[in-house]
Parts: C-alpha cells; sequence; structure tokens
C-alpha cells in the first residue's frame, strides 16, 4: 500500500539522530576537528554507535536492526543535515560487503563494526578505474595455503582510521571483467601494506592504498573464490542511496541557511527575499529539493528489488541528485555574495560536500549514459 | 514508507486497464495518439461513457454521484487513460464549478447544476481571464450591476477554452468597484443563450481555435445564479484555482508523451541508424526521463498528503510548475524527433479528416502543432511565475 509516512520506528530515529547531531554538532565543531589534524571525531563516532546509527544500516540477521533503503535514508539524509564527516559511509559500504560475502564466519568482525570498535574500509577502486566498479587490475595470486595481493587503491574512504580493509583482487580473468574478482579481510598493519591518507575537499578522509606481495591465508578471502562483484555492485548500490541521502539532508540545510540570509540581508535599503529576481530562484530551487526527495524515495523504494530495475534506479538518482546538488550548492553561493564563500560560514561545506558527491560512486553524466544502458536492456 | 501498490490497487489498475481497452473507441483513442484535435462530439461521448461506468467525477463524493477515489486511485486511473491515448476529461464544469458550488452554492444550485454537468445536459466553460486581467486576476473589470431580481453584465473575458461549445459560463464580476480589487469580485453563473452573449473564436498559433473571447452586452442574469455572497467571488475564484492545479502535474500525459517520444525515435533514421541510439538524442531523453520517475513520486507525496478529496495548496504551484517543464520538454524533444518531417502545416488532417494527402510519416503530422499549443501549459492556470511567487510567500515565507 503505497505510503509516504516514516514509520513509528524511523521517526523516532530521525527525532533521535536530529536533535542529538543539532545539540552537540556543528560547524566550528567540525572545523576545530579538521585544524587540529583528526579525520574524525572519535567520541560523536561513539555516541551515534550508542544511537544505534550504525546497527540501522544491518538487517537483523546480520546483527544490526534495520538495512532497508528508507532507514539507510533516513539516517544519512540527518548525516548530511549537520554535515559530519564521521566515518559511517565506510561502515555501510565495507561492512556490507563483508556481512553479504561472509555471513557467520566473520560474526565477530561484524558485530564490533556494528558497535563502532572497528572501523573497516573498501579498498575497491584503482586509479584507472574511475567510476566501474568492474575495473579491477590488483592481482590476487595463490601460493600454496596463502594468497598474495599486489596493486594500488585508490579514494579509500577512511582507509587510514580503519583497523580492517577489505581489499578486492583480481583471481583471474581480464582487467575489466565482471567474474575473477574477490575480496580479502586484511588488517591495516599487514606486511606490504603502505597506506597514504589525505583530507579530500569537502573534509572527510580518504586513503591511497598500495599492496606489495601482501600474504595472506587463502581464508582472509570472504565468500567463494573470483564471485565478489555482486555484493560489491550491491554494496556500492546501498552507498550511493546513502550519498543521494546525505546530499538531501545538506541541500536542506544549505537551503535553510539560504532562506534566513534573504530574510536578514538588507540592500537598498530593503531584504534582498524582496527581490523577485531572487525569490524566483528561491522557488525553483525549491521545487528541485522536492524532486531530490522524491529521487531518494524512489530509490530507497526499489534498493531490494531485481539487479537491473534497482541498478536504474541508482542511476536515475545518482544523476538527478547530481543535477540538483550543482543548482544548490551553485544557486545558494550566488544568492549569499560573498559571505557564501568564506570558510568560516557553515554553507561552505555543505557546497563542497554536495559537490564532492557528485564524485563519488558515478557523476551525472556516468550515471546518464548509465541509465540509458540500464534502460535499453 | 512503502511504494508498493496494494493488491487491491494493482487490482483496480487492471480493472481501469480492462474497461478502457473494452469501451474506448478505437478512432477515439487514434485521433489522441496522433494529436489530431478533437470535436465537440468526441468529448461528449467520452464524458457519457465514463459517466455510464461512474468514473468521471474521480473528486466527488458518491453522494453527489462522485468515484471518491483517493489520490491513489486518480493517479492509476490517470496513468491508464493517458496510456490508453483516452481524451482528456473537459475539466470545467467537473473539476473546477463543482467543487466551489459544493463547498460555496446553495443547496438549490447543487442539485440544479451537478447532476447536468454529470449527465453531459451542460457544458461549462471559465469566465476568468479578461484582456486587463491576466496573471493579475483580481483586476477583473467585467460590470454587474445588480437591477431588482436580476444582474446586469457588461464586459469582456477573454482566453475561454472551448467557449464555443458551452451553454454556460462562470464569471468573475465586479460588483464594487469602489473596494480593494479582491474585495469587490462575485462569482456568477451565466447562461450563454442569454441575449448580449457573444462568443468569437481566437485563432492560435498552432492553427486551432481551442479559446476564444465572450462578450457581455447588457446581460440579463437571475441574482438566484449569484454563488455564495455577493463581493466574496474572490476566495471562491481562489478555491476553484487550486482545485484547477489537481492533477496539474501532468504525470499521466507525460508518461504517453514519453512512450510516444521513443516509439518515434526508434522509428525515424538519423545517420544510418535509429534516432534513439544517437547519444545525444537518448541523454535529453534520459534525462527528462529521470526527471519525470522523480514527479511521479513528487505528485503523490504532495496529492497523498493533502486531507482526503481535497486539493493540495501551495504545493500544488511546485507540481504546476515541474510538470509543465516537462510536459514542454517532452513536445519540444518529440518535435526535434521527426527532423524536417515536423515543419509541413497539415490542417485537414490536424482537424480529423479521411482521405487527406499526407506529407510526411502520420506521427509527424501534429509533432510542431503540439509544441507550441503546450506552450500555454506554463502561462494558464496562472503563469509558473505567479507560481513562483506564490512559492516565495506561501512556503519559502519571503
Amino acid at each position: 500500500m503505497m505510503d509516504f509516512n516514516l514509520t513509528e520506528e524511523r521517526r523516532m530515529l530521525q527525532d533521535t539522530l536530529r536533535r542529538f547531531l543539532s545539540d552537540t554538532y556543528d560547524h566550528e565543531r567540525r572545523n576545530k576537528v579538521i585544524a587540529s589534524g583528526a579525520a574524525y571525531d572519535t567520541d560523536t563516532f561513539q555516541s551515534l554507535a550508542e544511537l544505534g546509527v550504525l546497527g540501522a544500516l544491518f538487517p537483523e540477521a546480520q546483527g544490526g536492526f534495520g538495512g532497508t533503503g528508507f532507514d539507510l535514508a533516513t539516517v544519512f539524509e540527518e548525516l548530511g543535515r549537520a554535515g559530519t564527516i564521521e566515518p559511517v559511509l565506510t561502515t555501510l559500504l565495507a561492512g556490507g560487503v563483508v556481512s553479504d560475502l561472509a555471513g557467520d564466519s566473520q560474526a565477530d568482525l561484524i558485530s564490533s563494526i556494528i558497535d563502532g570498535g572497528t572501523v573497516v574500509a573498501l579498498a575497491h577502486s584503482e586509479p584507472q578505474s574511475r567510476y566501474d566498479l568492474e575495473s579491477v587490475a590488483t592481482v590476487a595470486s595463490s601460493d600454496g595455503a596463502d594468497v598474495i595481493l599486489s596493486g594500488t587503491k585508490a579514494h579509500v574512504i577512511n582507509g587510514a582510521q580503519a583497523q580492517m580493509l577489505v581489499i578486492t583482487a583480481r583471481e583471474h580473468g581480464e582487467q575489466t571483467d565482471v567474474e575473477g574478482i574477490s575480496a580479502f579481510c586484511v588488517p591495516i598493519d599487514a606486511k606490504g601494506v603502505t597506506v597514504v591518507d589525505h583530507i579530500n575537499v569537502d573534509g572527510t578522509s580518504a586513503a591511497t592504498v598500495v599492496l606489495d606481495d601482501v600474504r595472506v591465508l587463502s581464508q582472509a578471502r570472504l565468500g567463494a573464490a573470483g564471485a565478489a562483484y555482486d555484493v560489491i555492485e550491491l554494496a556500492t548500490a546501498r552507498a550511493t542511496l546513502a550519498v543521494c541521502a546525505e546530499a538531501l539532508g545538506a541541500m536542506e540545510s544549505a537551503k535553510a541557511l539560504t532562506i534566513d540570509y534573504l530574510k536578514e540581508r538588507k540592500q537598498f535599503g530593503i531584504a534582498i527575499g524582496k527581490f523577485q529576481a531572487l525569490q524566483h530562484r528561491m522557488a525553483d530551487m525549491l521545487i528541485e529539493v522536492e524532486q531530490a526527495r522524491s529521487a531518494v524515495v524512489n530509490l530507497a523504494g526499489h534498493i531490494d528489488a531485481p539487479r537491473n530495475e534497482r541498478e536504474r534506479h541508482v542511476s536515475a538518482a545518482k544523476n538527478l541528485i547530481g543535477r540538483v546538488g550543482a543548482i544548490v550548492a551553485e544557486e545558494c553561493i550566488q544568492m549569499h555574495g560573498g559571505i557564501g564563500m568564506t570558510n568560516e560560514y557553515a554553507l561552505s561545506h555543505f557546497a563542497r560536500r554536495i559537490t564532492m558527491i557528485d564524485h563519488q560512486f558515478g557523476d551525472v553524466d556516468h550515471h546518464l549514459e548509465r541509465f540509458i544502458a540500464l534502460s535499453v536492456q | 514508507m512503502d511504494l508498493n501498490y496494494s493488491p487491491e490497487e494493482q487490482a483496480f489498475r487492471v480493472e481501469v486497464r480492462q474497461w478502457l481497452s473494452d469501451t474506448l473507441p478505437r478512432d477515439l483513442s487514434e485521433k489522441v495518439r496522433l494529436g489530431k484535435r478533437l470535436t465537440k462530439e468526441d468529448s461528449v461521448l467520452w464524458h457519457q461513457l465514463l459517466n455510464a461506468r461512474g468514473w468521471l467525477a474521480p473528486n466527488w463524493p458518491k453522494s453527489h454521484g462522485g468515484a471518491e477515489w483517493n489520490a491513489v486511485q486518480r493517479q492509476i486511473f490517470e496513468e491508464e487513460a493517458c496510456l490508453a491515448h483516452a481524451p482528456r476529461v473537459v475539466p470545467f464544469g467537473l473539476s473546477m464549478l463543482a467543487p466551489v458550488l459544493m463547498a460555496f452554492g446553495s443547496e438549490e444550485q447543487c442539485q440544479r447544476f451537478l447532476p447536468r454537468i454529470l449527465s453531459g445536459e451542460d457544458w461549462w466553460c471559465q469566465g476568468y481571464s479578461e484582456p486587463g486581467a491576466g496573471s493579475d486576476l483580481a483586476a477583473v473589470k467585467t460590470r454587474a450591476v445588480r437591477d431588482g431580481d436580476s444582474y446586469v453584465v457588461n464586459g469582456q473575458k477573454t482566453w475561454t477554452t472551448l467557449g464555443q461549445y458551452a451553454n454556460w459560463i462562470f464569471c468573475l464580476v465586479r460588483t464594487d468597484p469602489d473596494v480593494k480589487k479582491q474585495e469587490g469580485i462575485s462569482f456568477l453563473l451565466i447562461d450563454m443563450n442569454t441575449p448580449g452573449v457573444t462568443v468569437r473564436p481566437i485563432v492560435l498559433i498552432d492553427g486551432g481555435a481551442e479559446v476564444n473571447e465572450v462578450f457581455f452586452d447588457n446581460v440579463r442574469v437571475p441574482a438566484e445564479n449569484l454563488v455564495g455572497d455577493e463581493n466574496k467571488g474572490w476566495t471562491y475564484a481562489k478555491y476553484l484555482l487550486t482545485h484547477e492545479r489537481t492533477n496539474i502535474a501532468g504525470v499521466g500525459f507525460s508518461t504517453a508523451a514519453l512512450e510516444t517520444l521513443k516509439d518515434v525515435a526508434g522509428k525515424v533514421q538519423a545517420g544510418g541508424k535509429p534516432l534513439a541510439q544517437n547519444p545525444l538524442f537518448a541523454a535529453r531523453v534520459a534525462q527528462v526521463e529521470i526527471d519525470l520517475m522523480a514527479m511521479a513520486t513528487t505528485n503523490l507525496r504532495v496529492v497523498s498528503a493533502a486531507a482526503k478529496g481535497q486539493a493540495p495548496g501551495a504545493e500544488s504551484s511546485m507540481l504546476k510548475v515541474k510538470g509543465t517543464v516537462i510536459r514542454q520538454e517532452l513536445t519540444a524533444l518529440l518535435r526535434r524527433a521527426v527532423g524536417p518531417d515536423a515543419m509541413a502545416f497539415q490542417p485537414d488532417y490536424l482537424e480529423g479528416g479521411d482521405n487527406v494527402d499526407m506529407m510526411g510519416p502520420e506521427h509527424a503530422a501534429s509533432a510542431a502543432p503540439s509544441y507550441f499549443n503546450m506552450r500555454k501549459l506554463s502561462i494558464f492556470g496562472g503563469s509558473n511565475e505567479v507560481q513562483r511567487t506564490i512559492i516565495t510567500k506561501a512556503i519559502l515565507g519571503l
């Protein structure tokens, strides 16, 4: 039965999370964390775990209490609204790969991920792969009971903050084959693993991971050899939903800041919000943000659909969010004028995060092309 | 949150689809599919068929002979009707005047007019716009002066859609010229057969004449035809406009137009292969399809949030702007898709003539006229600029 209201549980989760973040988290606090050189605020992350935010990302069968599309959308919209940089996305992405591939055999690790004790990172993207999930050049070669991993992984979200890496590598096939990709659980301090940390434009952290003949036991392989692709794609779909919802939350915040500013800022003797040139642009922005919300709803509602339908919705949503995101980020800055460009003002963070989300898991053009391809199948 | 249709809703869709397939005459749906112009008889026939099934008035309560459907049922019906290329139901009596009569009219007026709207005995048109009152609707000048048991009406209405077929017109008239403009307007029902009423067609950019000028020269209207209170017409007018904007998103129309566009783009050859395979064209189509997927959900979110049977408030302005932008983009893409075949003007074909010597394929004949005709979408029912101003005031609070 068609229903656009959140369930009672989700509304409680939303309320709790929104209250917690508005009470404890703001632009100044985030800027202090970044200025201190830390990748994120460990207290905030622990509190989020205690509030059940991480548990809401996983289904009961995997030790969580949520895991549906609307659980993810609810959580990440609030994280986006507050502009957090804590490692929740990596928990969803890498944690999803571990639990979907390994299931009970990694039950301890999964429960430690869900309680926030262990941060995991997915080392999948590579310097050449751009947005193509099947492009894996990192090699996994068997040597008796061991597997040896070599290659370079790029844009690994929270790679340097993780205690455990989930590394994908090719056991057979060509560089862009869907078949032949496996995932391995590798501790961050394993011999031959070099992690180079960097901060992103939006304040989040990522790493380049160089694997120089990293020797692991074959038990480190999650699931069957060469068969990880479908799970990587599903986890990426769920992470794409998460960043779409996060962008939506960030857009809501950027929009709210701009409405307030249009009411307060006076030029030529009146509030600039009285100028029709700005009013109509703001009205258009509101319409676009509502379209973005519908795109998130559509994707959340289809995240458990059969593969093709799911991925078609992934690409539709990510394309629309990218387009609307650019409008919101650029228009909010423009309507603020110079103040909108200052690092000190919160809008700068939201504009950066919204814009960088277009570069995560595929941009507007990538997903438009993909939507076309998926539509003719 | 649940995007799935319930078994009842799915069964309803099947029932609607089957009924359309059994009932909608093939020659009528072909006319709609090919963008030909409908005659009065075409519209009346479709009206009667729907009424016989009890599906003519989705918004009306059952007590007045309506279907009393919820938002999802209405959406399902609209989608299926559009995909089957059913004609648009003429809305002026059914979804504009009727809600006003139910909310503000007298019992006598309801009993007199509502059954005749359903039966099709009366064809209503809308007397709102005037030469000097477009977006600034409250500036209407058409004057109604009380004289005993009558009002005497003088003035002019314009853009009166399908007024050439109508026998009744509901009008905004000025009953008090000496107060703030919104406070001197009344809502009056006028029989178009009254002496002094003249209708003159306006030929539009697409060669058709769907709108008219209506002149009133000392037209005597019985005072019992006043709806609600004298000088309160602006309140009723605004109420009507929110109903005018229900379904304004046009999701069903766009869904059908997208299907037609894809069908044509698959047939038309460009550079030795179907146009649908041209990456630039495919990208344009895909982008509007993605916008439409979100729009369908925005529409359902807004409509289902409105109280049962009620029209949404200022949010309908949002639907109007985005919905019309999408519809216009689809007609622009179809015009481009057919290439040079868009250029030939074939009025005889569009007017439904048989055995017309066609220039180019059938799917091309209405592409340019439809594109031009659909420019009206962002102008009527409160221009898209007026909608943005409503959003600004009512939602953004600026």
